[in-house]
């Protein structure tokens, strides 16, 4: 099998970088103790894991006291939600508000949540994949519980409008989360000053492991424990903790966090360029808007062509990416996100997520420019469904 | 997602593409909504497929099994071609995922197809022949 030699998906997951294994390491070895240990190889552990709780803190504008360790960006989302929901409702409140293009993570806890009883109202994002604020101000009612809206698209890259948003939800006292799992490192963040009472993050998105993630609770709300057990996290969320991997954390977000401008000021050029050539294929569509994007994150879509060949053809040259299509999905849909936005089936099927990080190179982009034009080439050229569009028979795009 | 060698072969190096301008049996099937489309070009002499093509819209599985069945009729007598099951498709690419076994039943589908319509050509019924051919893949667009 040939090596990914060009890694184009830091959007799924990212590498761990050598400060955080190095960082890592010393308690995958020696330093192994369990934090709620007495003795001093816990105690040692316990210390490492408040260290890293306060880079945590700092890097997000929190109390060390506000922030809690989880598995990951899926459960801070489930946690966040769930509990507050069912805190809200013991209060009469059962309204919930978030917008249409969620991540799943999201997305099915609402649905689980409805099953239960609660209203959920999923706001529109338009053709650009921007949620607007006033939309939340107008769906936000007596009974709302919780808003929730993603920091930035794991597909499209659009940052959300999140200190208007939260600013809106404090002025009518309503709760508001974010899942900011792809904008950590991408986006200057601070919970204090955008009005954030919640937000999720997930490690391996900024260069640490699997397996670790965050969610930050403002101090004036109590949530209950999504996972019952022992008292590890202020008896808010049991299980032995991932020392190694929260150590990781906080080095990771310290690093992210210090270069939100350096890693922008590198790849938006990069990121035009990429554009700028692409866009020049014809019948090729640039999703989610051009300018409120995360410069990491490019996503287009080919008309004629569907999106996992395309993804093995990259993957023959030795890139790596990845597709809003049906068929890299598992499903029979292709990405909701892409639906969110207007795309038909037909051209949501036909899309290719690139996503960068900081890692990424010049020459990289270079050899990525080089054989995709090709590819699609060569796909419409045995694809009935090019012949179709050509011809003018087939569906039709804004 | 893991696809055998076989089918990441016929995916990267497909056999019989393209079309053929003397056809005299042309079927397509599937739709863009599902994300495939699978078009076969039959050229059938004396009863026998003398020469086959295809195009495909789809994912690498598509793209593979449409490639493979083309090998496995071509030469043959139309009377072996509408034996051609998708089983026998997917046992010759050493196995497809499971949510990939439609792609197999369009290949299938679009042999059919084309040879329907080689009979309509010759002015014959094709259904007692070839039977009903689903127009659409397993129901996936609910619209």
């Amino acid at each position: 099998m040939l090596e990914t030699k060009i890694y184009l998906d830091n959007a799924a997951t990212t590498k761990v970088s050598d400060n955080v294994l190095n960082a890592m390491l010393p308690y995958l070895k020696d330093g192994y103790g369990n934090p709620s240990s007495i003795y001093t190889l816990g105690r040692n552990a316990a210390i490492a894991m408040e260290e890293a709780r306060s880079k945590v803190a700092k890097a997000l504008g929190c109390d060390a006291t506000e922030i809690y360790f989880t598995s990951g960006g899926s459960e801070s989302d489930n946690w966040a939600i769930k509990s507050t929901a069912h805190m809200m409702a013991a209060k009469g409140k059962k309204h919930l508000i978030t917008s249409a293009f969620e991540h799943h993570a999201v997305l099915h806890t609402m649905q689980a949540l409805e099953k239960e009883g609660f209203e959920v109202t999923y706001l529109p994002v338009y053709e650009n994949g921007i949620v607007h604020p006033e939309d939340v101000e107008k769906a936000i009612r007596e009974d709302t519980a919780l808003v929730t809206i993603m920091y930035a698209n794991n597909e499209i890259g659009t940052i959300q409008p999140i200190p208007e948003i939260g600013l809106i939800c404090k002025d009518k006292g309503v709760i508001f989360h974010t899942d900011a799992v792809q904008a950590v490192g991408n986006v200057h963040i601070n919970v204090k000053e955008q009005n954030i009472d919640m937000l999720s993050l997930s490690g391996h998105k900024i260069h640490a492991q699997k397996g670790v993630g965050v969610l930050y609770v403002n101090k004036k709300y109590r949530l209950s424990p999504l996972i019952d057990g022992g008292a590890q996290e202020r008896g808010r969320r049991a299980g032995t903790e991932n020392i190694p991997g929260i150590v990781g954390l906080g080095v990771a977000i310290t690093d992210a966090c210090a270069n939100v401008d350096a890693k922008n000021a590198k790849l938006k050029p990069m990121q035009d360029r990429i554009i700028n050539e692409i866009m020049k294929i014809e019948r090729t569509h640039l999703n989610g808007d051009r300018e409120r994007r995360m410069a990491s994150n490019l996503n287009f879509s080919f008309e004629g062509v569907e999106g996992e060949s395309l993804l093995l053809q990259l993957d023959l040259q030795g890139i790596a990416a990845s597709s809003g299509s049906a068929c890299t999905s598992g499903s029979l849909d292709p990405s909701h996100v892409l639906l969110s936005i207007g795309l038909p089936h037909e051209v949501a099927h036909g899309s290719l997520r690139i996503s960068m990080s900081e890692y990424t190179t010049d020459e990289e982009i270079d050899k990525l420019l080089e054989v995709l034009p090709g590819i699609v080439q060569k796909l419409r050229s045995m694809s009935p469904l090019w012949e179709h569009i050509i011809k003018g028979e087939t569906f039709k795009i804004k | 997602m893991i696809y055998s060698e076989k089918v990441m072969d016929h995916f990267s190096n497909p056999r019989n593409i393209g079309e053929l301008e003397d056809a005299n049996g042309v079927g397509e099937v599937g739709n863009a909504k599902c994300g495939d489309i699978m078009k076969m070009y039959l050229k059938i002499e004396n009863g026998i497929i003398a020469d086959v093509k295809f195009k495909t819209f789809g994912c690498g599985a598509a793209i593979a099994t449409s490639s493979i069945a083309t090998e496995m009729i071509k030469g043959k007598p139309l009377t072996d071609a509408l034996k051609l099951t998708n089983r026998a498709v997917v046992e010759a690419l050493d196995g497809l995922p499971p949510a990939k076994i439609h792609c197999s039943v369009l290949a299938e589908q679009a042999i059919k197809s084309a040879i329907a319509d080689y009979y309509t050509r010759q002015g014959i019924d094709p259904t007692p022949i070839v039977g009903k051919i689903e127009e659409h893949c397993d129901g996936c667009c609910d619209e």
